[in-house]
């Protein structure tokens, strides 16, 4: 796997990491947590290499 | 459990759920199969990993029929759905592998050239994943791809992609595109170490001549013709002549641009001995003012803001209430690529291609182009390949 590839992993689970926490951090807004699940799925699905 | 974590556990379950169903169609599509008859003519098929080896274990390691004829000659290379969402040639060549027989010279035939892009679709435009050929034994089924691989077999996409080895500056998508990655690199991007492979082959093999079957727009003006660098352009004007005197359709010369990189047609003739020819048939559902992207426009090539835009001729081809039918398309490649190899073997005649078997423009306008596919229910099962 090319080192700038390991690289995009790395930046893609980090912002899963980020959204994660975020979306398990938020108390109120109902608007916000299907977000941070919408945006979390293609990402997450990159990581896991589904196909 | 308080009530913030069930919200939380519905919503998860929820998107999910969605999800899962969004994904199966898209998962069914991209792991389906084609099968394809190797036909009286087909002598072995190959793998373009035989050419390159880190091809070998990638979606981008295709089969590679090769009919040879029982005369020695020349060599020719037929490749389709290096663009997914034109199939007009796909059509054509499996037409091709099915029924022709070589007699002298050898054919190479790609039909799934960019296989990744004939797994990857196209969301935002709402493109079927599918369509069938009606045949006299029941439907044939096609995957419909997209014009690029997908990101899911090459990943991620540059930011700019400089072109190998000209070093031009191409949009970022175009890294997926099998028309720009030419003439490739053995270690470059999946659609580099392709397009690679296949020169290896047109190098290693001798081809005399190669053809890219595509599709393009009627709004486009690089459409309804044969694109070719000078060293092809003799024998692809007289086809092109030959075709509209003998057959009675349009199919005219484009001049193959020799600033812009990475197009078959341009990469193919500077990179090997091979004269390459690019063949480009109408087809409307490409176009963006169209009605809904459905398989009827796909197969008929009716729409009536087309049909509008005809008439204050904004519109590089003709265009009536009959519009672009599949079969029309199909039989324009079968006959341009028939007269290509004929006008080649008239200028070489020791290096000569001759085949028989495969349908012409006017049979397959008639018969529709599912007279020629062939049950694979009732065909011996060594000869059914799945693309």
């Amino acid at each position: 796997m090319p080192v700038i590839t390991i690289f995009y992993y790395l930046i893609t689970a980090f912002i899963v990491g980020m959204l994660g926490w975020n979306f398990w951090h938020e108390k109120k807004s109902v608007n916000d947590m299907i977000l941070y699940l919408l945006v979390i799925v293609p990402l997450l699905l990159r990581i896991l290499r589904v196909k | 459990m308080n009530k913030e974590r069930t919200v939380k556990i519905v919503l998860v379950a929820v998107i999910g759920v969605v999800t899962a169903l969004g994904a199966v169609p898209l998962y069914r599509h991209r792991h389906s199969t084609m099968p394809v008859i190797a036909g009286p003519g087909v002598t072995k098929v190959i793998k373009l990993s035989d050419y390159a080896p880190t091809l070998k274990g990638t979606m981008g390691d295709i089969d590679v029929f090769v009919m040879e004829g029982k005369e020695p000659g020349g060599k020719a290379f037929l490749m389709s759905d290096t663009h997914a969402n034109e199939p007009a040639g796909l059509l054509a060549l499996m037409a091709l592998v099915e029924n022709a027989v070589v007699d002298k010279g050898t054919l190479y035939v790609a039909l799934t050239f960019n296989a990744s892009g004939s797994r990857n679709t196209k969301p935002g435009d709402g493109y079927p994943l599918y369509f069938d050929i009606p045949t006299e034994w029941g439907q044939v089924r096609f995957r419909f791809g997209n014009r690029d691989a997908s990101p899911l077999d090459q990943w991620p996409d540059p930011d700019v992609y400089i072109h190998y080895p000209e070093r031009q500056a191409l949009s970022y998508v175009d890294g997926r595109n099998t028309n720009r990655t030419w003439p490739g690199r053995p270690n470059g991007l999946l659609m580099e170490r392709v397009t690679f492979a296949a020169m290896e082959l047109m190098r290693k093999e001798k081809v005399d001549v190669a053809m890219d079957f595509h599709g393009a727009e009627t709004m486009f003006p690089v459409t309804n013709c044969i694109v070719a660098p000078q060293k092809s352009a003799k024998i692809a004007t007289m086809a092109s002549m030959t075709v509209k005197a003998m057959e009675g359709f349009d199919n005219h010369v484009e001049p193959s641009p020799g600033n812009f990189r990475g197009l078959s047609h341009r990469e193919i003739g500077d990179y090997a001995d091979t004269l390459p020819f690019l063949m480009e048939a109408p087809i409307p559902f490409l176009d963006q003012p169209t009605g809904p992207k459905t398989v009827k426009l796909l197969i008929d090539g009716k729409d009536d803001f087309l049909l509008s835009l005809s008439k204050k001729k904004k519109l590089f081809v003709s265009y009536d209430e009959t519009g672009w039918p599949m079969d029309k398309r199909v039989g324009q490649h079968a006959s341009v690529a028939l007269e290509i190899l004929k006008q080649f073997s008239k200028k070489n005649p020791e290096r000569s291609i001759k085949l028989s078997g495969f349908p012409r423009y006017a049979e397959i306008v008639q018969n529709g182009i599912g007279k020629y596919f062939h049950d694979p229910a009732k065909a011996d099962p060594k000869s059914v390949y799945f693309e």
